[in-house]
């Protein structure tokens, strides 16, 4: 018998099993028994609803992902990040640091880029996201995908999902005329040049280094000025 | 992260009420600092008070001919504004020099006034750190100090306060302007909202608990040549070992204020009337009573370098 008095785990029945779904499997099996094992199971909703800060508390988030309508009931830590991750399964976007320092969690919120990390998914009540699985498919890529592909723009691939919805964001955000810290004029438009790309960039780490690569992508899709 | 519950605020005046109903709570804005440390546990509200609502994003102009900039008006938006970039350049170079582009879309004006120092020693709860758990001593005073405060420090903190935005806004001479839970507004020059660490360096602010900022106002422009440089250990998304807002006029006359060297921005008025005698001479002024480590001694003269780069960059755009 498992911990939580649940049957045990039946066994797949295929050998497929990705190691994705392992590890999703496993993890909420452990998050069920630290619940159950502190408390009778029917007190576990009366708990989370009182004002006692001991006890997780949840609150309603209903937002789109890809033009799709979410409707979630969520511990309120949940990052938007996790959300999409474990409870929404759009698996695109990473967990790199989890601090905002890499990048690699960017989604684009109501238009603009975001560290998906740093944001609670209560606090996104009523927001439009997007996420690399919405900006295209792999039959229909966004031309920035394309891009990243053609000029090989990534090593390992950790970093790319938020490369690729960072630098979407930030091409609108020249477009729109937001100035830069390298832009020299601010009562001008900004430029397309590679210091600007480069700067506008630097919220996005990449590992492996291939930000020549990744440079090259953007600045092809931005047309080439830089 | 420890639980919290959560509620959307509907006003000012009840988001400052309901703070203070519950002690503990904590107002979330743009959440980047915040949530932060919220899971490393360095803070642990158990309510959290989403602000975002409030309507708190515009920016208007004063009938004085300044700017009333909502709390919540973004990093981003407020860096791209047109008045900002025509009038208030300073401001605008100070923001785009913080952070990234995805941090400056979530980071709020309030929020970037009151986030908290990046001392290693306050983010380690390894550490000792008076800041986090007052009385526990400091860890960096005898550690690695590279990148802390040689101004205003005291025996118990030698952390910086990490914004850039609040370097122009102190040499701009803005006010923030809040509300507490009765009700009550009041206007906090600048020079006066951060506090020096003394021995209480965990109250970084002057806010009363349950207050919450509404604004910060800009007075009318003062023209001259506007510039933001600042020094850091990559050219991009790093806090500043120091920076330099300034605001040079045709005659040489002019403001100027630092970041990275102490609690809070520093600015030292007297200093200002050096400013025809050259950085040296400014630098001087500026530096009086510094205490600088072993480690970070470098900076005294990093702010007079950066002092004549900055100067010389205001003479040649004036030529």
């Amino acid at each position: 018998m498992s911990l939580n008095g649940a049957p045990p785990m039946q066994p797949p029945e295929t050998h497929d099993l990705s190691r994705r779904d392992f590890l999703v499997l496993g993890t909420s099996t452990v998050a069920s028994a630290a619940v159950t094992s502190d408390m009778p199971a029917q007190e576990a909703p009366a708990a989370a609803s009182t004002q006692d800060a001991a006890a997780p508390a949840t609150a309603k988030a209903s937002f789109q992902v890809n033009g799709m309508p979410c409707d979630l009931e969520l511990d309120t830590r949940t990052t938007l990040l996790d959300a999409l991750r474990e409870h929404l399964h759009l698996t695109g976007s990473k967990k790199g640091c989890d601090q905002g320092q890499c990048g690699a969690c960017t989604v684009i919120v109501n238009g603009r880029r975001i560290n998906s990390c740093l944001t609670l998914a209560v606090m996104q009540q009523g927001s439009e996201v997007t996420t690399i699985e919405g900006l295209g498919t792999p039959e229909d890529m966004h031309p920035l995908q394309s891009a990243f592909v053609k000029c090989d723009g990534y090593q390992c691939g950790y970093c790319t999902a938020g490369q690729i919805c960072s630098a979407v964001a930030m091409l609108d955000e020249i477009k729109a005329g937001i100035p830069s810290h390298v832009t020299e004029d601010l009562t001008q438009a900004p430029q397309l040049t590679p210091p600007e790309l480069r700067e506008r960039m630097s919220g996005n780490l990449c590992r492996c280094g291939a930000y020549s690569n990744i440079f090259d992508a953007i600045n092809e899709v931005a047309g080439g000025q830089a | 992260m420890k639980a919290f519950t959560y509620e959307r605020a509907a006003s000012p005046a009840e988001a400052a009420a309901a703070a203070t109903r519950r002690p503990g709570a904590k107002f979330v804005a743009g959440g980047t600092n915040l949530l932060d440390l919220m899971k490393l546990e360095i803070e642990t509200p158990v309510h959290l008070i989403d602000v975002n609502g409030l309507g708190l994003d515009k920016i208007e102009p004063t009938a004085e001919g300044g700017l009333r900039i909502g709390a919540l008006v973004r990093n981003t938006d407020l860096a791209a504004d047109e008045r900002v970039r025509r009038d208030y350049g300073v401001l605008s170079r100070a923001l785009m020099a913080g952070a990234s582009g995805q941090l400056r879309n979530m980071a709020t004006t309030g929020g970037n006034l009151l986030q908290r120092t990046r001392c290693p020693y306050f983010y380690d709860t390894n550490q000792p750190c008076n800041k986090r758990v007052p009385g526990s001593g400091c860890g960096a005073i005898d550690g690695f100090n590279r990148q802390h405060a040689i101004l205003g420090v005291s025996e118990a903190c030698i952390a910086t306060h990490p914004s850039d935005m609040a370097v122009a806004l102190r040499v701009l001479d803005a006010t923030v302007e809040t509300i507490r839970a009765d009700g009550e507004r009041r206007t906090i020059p600048i020079a006066d909202f951060h506090r020096l660490p003394g021995d209480t360096p965990h109250i970084e602010t002057v806010l009363r608990p349950g207050e919450l900022i509404t604004a910060v106002t800009l007075p009318p422009p003062v023209g001259g040549t506007q510039l933001y440089h600042k020094v850091r250990d990559r050219s991009s998304y790093a806090f500043a070992l120091v920076s330099v807002a300034a605001i040079v006029q045709s005659d040489g006359s002019g403001r100027v204020a630092l970041g990275g060297v102490a609690h809070k921005p520093w600015r030292v008025e007297a200093a200002e009337a050096e400013l025809p005698h050259g950085a040296a001479a400014v630098a001087k002024k500026l530096l009086e009573g510094a205490k600088p480590t072993q480690e970070n001694a470098f900076k005294l003269k990093l702010v007079e370098r950066t002092l004549a780069a900055v100067l010389a960059e205001a003479k040649g755009a004036r030529l």
